[in-house]
């Protein structure tokens, strides 16, 4: 067999799609949250007129500006591997799938590309409602286009409107494809982490600059912002992510039963806290479980069956342990998120919250939780699928492109040895930016500035204002 | 004409002009990477980099309808070009990568930020040199057995695509320092404009080497040019390049702001509509035509209704937006 490494092509091309979209989700989840958040500060400062919501808006475009072409760049690459690795699922689904990323490319990439210009470089040349239409346009640009990308995503994992004709997809209903059934969940689930995630880092870096002394006006409404998000989207995402696995119970019950490492379906599942699970011996090992629990969770009933593992065949199972480990991270880091959020927020109403040292000291650093969260959560769904591309429709072993092992693997090492170089550049800057801390000197000014300095966005930010 | 029949000539058309539009408009971004190298002072190049920041981005959209469209309207050629070009498309995306970072990159950095202008020279530079090499890939037919690809990982590797790379790093360049002509002013733009010149004779070179090269190594291209009466029909073709050539150089001699960017901008449409006209209608010539690759119907129709809507609509703000940023770039005081 055709091998590189030892591994065979196929696997080098799921590896290197996980690893390309991986890095790439920590980008636009992060940029979806911070275009809503730099909208919100934008009509702030308008309305209100209080140069914290102007500094405050100059440091996070300036982030914004950083993580935005990263993401950008790495989602080009992801746009030509489906066709560079994937050539057969490209042609078996393209009928039914293909012009979902063609929507997202006409409704989303070119409004937030476009107007992205005009809020990095506009400040000066349009009117100050124009610069915070443009923020609020790119925000609702990021969301549309993860409106499109999960409507596909999701008809990879529960295919609906759609036939198959000599071994090729043909659509049925266009409605049915975009709105089919894990959509509505998946989209809800994937949007609100992405707020989440984006609050944490905000709530973080706010928590840092209180410890520091630094910044008080701003870093009293990043606290509280954050924190507000937090509070109520860490239970309400825990509300979606339960109505996510119930739809999940009924339309992917394999991906369930490695979630919840559950072999057999003629008992009621316990919640297993910990355990590994053996493939091979169909079982768990050192199990460690709360009876009755799993099938509360799954079926709402303590005594409800759901499928286990050996209701079906080996071939069609996904790999357990990444998909049950994946999902206790993803589930843990959501309860801690919820700590977070409550606690924050009966200290907020105490006002105790800027000298709550031993609640601020955990919390600036809590900002990686929302993306290895997020992270994990793509896991346990991506993983959770196999050994199906596109559900019970094509095997990720039947869905590559004719290219060799070699080829696949080679260019894997390139995009591990330039992501890992360019992006933990970026992701350092990035900490840099927040290191430093919004603009010192915010000078209330009217909107029609001089307009002689569009270099980069994060110049621009840095320093437009004091010209 | 039934559906089947209209439909794939109608998106023929639409990827064809997401592809004319990437390469001019990303075209003079990478352009400017090209040039980065032969503009050494930090000044200048904070210059070079303000004439395309707020573009670029948009810009590199077009590359991605260019893939999504031939992914939505044609499957089939999607699924044989992209496996056959495999590596040097990575490496262009590579390359794009440390393009597309720059931008941002080299004014959180500064003043450490050298390594950005190179990460910004190289990356346009290996872009422009890979899509050319991916258009010879392309042009000089790909192996395809039972709807796929069929061949090696380095059957694009041939002087032919060698030589369209370097003829696309020459054109982008052309296009970059006729764009900082028009944009900038000063002696930033007299340089642009002494590097204009012999970079137009050298795009002209390649032009006219791809003419002869194509139809001498391929009869199909020869039949399609020289046979009677289809040479008059096409010779209008030729001319109209020649004159656009003549309007660029008169523009470059006589100091014209925009002229010249606007010819070499003719120049690439002339040149693109050549390669059209040699290989219609086959999308992986010589073996799958239009009709062959295309997708159904049913998916072309879905994503015409959009496209009619919302193609216009992106026309128009990207229009506002190189309206918006208008004239010189730095021009006035304050700039320090």
């Amino acid at each position: 067999m055709d091998t590189f490494a030892g591994f065979d092509a196929t696997f080098l091309a799921r590896l290197q799609f996980a690893f390309t979209i991986s890095f790439h989700i920590i980008f636009p989840a992060f940029t979806i949250g911070l275009s809503a958040w730099i909208a919100t500060l934008e009509i702030l400062w308008i309305r209100t007129g209080r140069a914290h919501y102007l500094s405050l808006s100059r440091l996070w475009t300036k982030i914004f500006a950083v993580s935005f072409g990263m993401g950008v760049v790495s989602g080009v690459v992801l746009s030509y591997e489906i066709g560079t690795n994937w050539g057969r699922f490209s042609r078996v689904v393209g009928n039914v799938i293909s012009p979902l990323m063609g929507y997202e490319v006409l409704t989303a990439f070119f409004l937030e590309a476009t107007f992205l210009g005009v809020l990095l470089f506009g400040r000066n040349r349009v009117p100050r409602w124009m610069h915070a239409m443009s923020a609020v346009i790119v925000a609702l640009g990021t969301a549309t286009s993860a409106f499109w990308i999960l409507a596909g995503n999701s008809w990879m994992q529960t295919p609906a409107g759609f036939e198959m004709r000599d071994g090729i997809a043909f659509p049925v209903s266009w409605l049915e494809i975009i709105f089919n059934p894990s959509f509505p969940y998946r989209f809800a689930h994937m949007l609100i982490a992405c707020y989440l995630t984006t609050s944490l880092v905000v709530l973080a870096a706010g928590a840092r600059y209180l410890l520091q002394g630094r910044f008080p006006r701003e870093a009293t409404t990043m606290t509280h912002m954050g924190l507000g998000m937090l509070a109520i989207l860490a239970p309400l995402q825990i509300l979606v992510g339960d109505l996510h696995g119930l739809n999940s119970a009924r339309h992917q019950p394999a991906k369930v039963a490695a979630i919840e490492a559950h072999w057999d379906g003629s008992k009621p599942a316990p919640l297993i806290l910990f355990a590994w699970p053996d493939m091979q011996a169909e079982t768990n090992r050192a199990e460690l479980g709360i009876p009755g629990l799993g099938s509360l969770i799954v079926t709402h009933d303590s005594a409800g069956l759901f499928p286990g593992l050996l209701d079906f065949k080996r071939e069609d199972r996904p790999p357990v342990a990444p998909v049950f480990f994946a999902f206790r991270v993803m589930v843990g880091i959501g309860l801690a998120m919820l700590a977070i959020g409550l606690a924050g927020a009966v200290l907020w109403w105490r006002k105790t919250l800027p000298t709550t040292r031993w609640y601020l000291r955990p919390v600036q650093h809590a900002w990686p939780l929302g993306f290895i969260a997020l992270l994990a959560g793509w896991i346990v769904t991506e993983v959770g699928r196999q050994p199906w591309v596109a559900y019970g429709i094509l095997r990720t072993s039947e869905a590559t492109s004719p290219v060799a092992a070699a080829t696949v693997g080679v260019s894997l090492l390139l995009f591990v040895a330039v992501y890992c170089a360019v992006f933990s550049t970026g992701i350092w800057y990035i900490a840099r930016l927040i290191r430093k801390g919004p603009p010192a000197d915010i000078k209330t000014r009217d909107a029609h500035g001089v307009p002689n300095r569009p270099l980069t966005g994060a110049t621009l930010a840095e320093d437009g204002e004091a010209s | 004409m039934s559906e089947a029949q209209w439909l794939p000539l109608v998106w023929a058309l639409i990827v064809g002009l997401a592809v004319a539009f990437y390469v001019v408009l990303d075209g003079f971004d990478l352009g400017i990477g090209i040039l980065f190298p032969f503009f050494r002072g930090e000044a200048e190049r904070d210059l070079m980099m303000d004439s395309i920041a707020p573009y670029w981005d948009g810009n590199e959209t077009w590359l991605v309808l260019g893939g999504g469209t031939l992914w939505v309207a044609f499957p089939l050629a999607y699924s044989i070009i992209l496996p056959a070009l495999y590596l040097p498309l990575i490496m262009m995306l590579l390359a794009l990568i440390f393009r597309g970072v720059a931008f941002e990159f080299r004014a959180v950095a500064k003043p450490r930020h050298r390594i950005w202008d190179a990460s910004f020279a190289a990356g346009s530079t290996v872009a422009a040199f890979f899509q050319g090499a991916v258009l010879g890939g392309l042009l000089q037919e790909i192996r395809v057995e039972n709807g796929a690809f069929a061949g090696g990982a380095f059957d694009w590797l041939t002087p032919f695509s060698l030589m369209c790379g370097c003829a696309l790093v020459t054109g982008y360049a052309l296009l970059g320092a006729t764009w900082l002509i028009m944009k900038t002013e000063g002696e930033l733009a007299d340089k642009a404009r002494r590097a204009a010149l012999p970079l137009l004779f050298g795009m002209l070179g390649f032009i006219a080497l791809v003419s002869l090269w194509t139809p001498l190594q391929i009869e199909r291209i020869a039949r399609r040019w020289f046979s009677m009466p289809d040479f008059l029909l096409l010779l209008p073709l030729p001319l109209a390049s020649a004159f656009a050539a003549w309007l660029c150089w008169h523009g470059l001699r006589r100091a014209k702001p925009a002229l010249p960017f606007i010819a070499v901008i003719a120049l690439f449409l002339l040149a693109y509509a050549g390669l059209v006209i040699s290989n219609v209608p086959y999308l992986v010539p010589p073996s799958v035509t239009i009709w062959q690759a295309a997708s159904a119907p049913e998916t072309q129709i879905f994503m015409l209704v959009g496209t009619a809507i919302l193609l216009p609509i992106i026309l128009g703000y990207t229009a506002f937006v190189f309206w918006l940023f208008r004239g010189k770039v730095g021009a006035g005081a304050g700039y320090h």
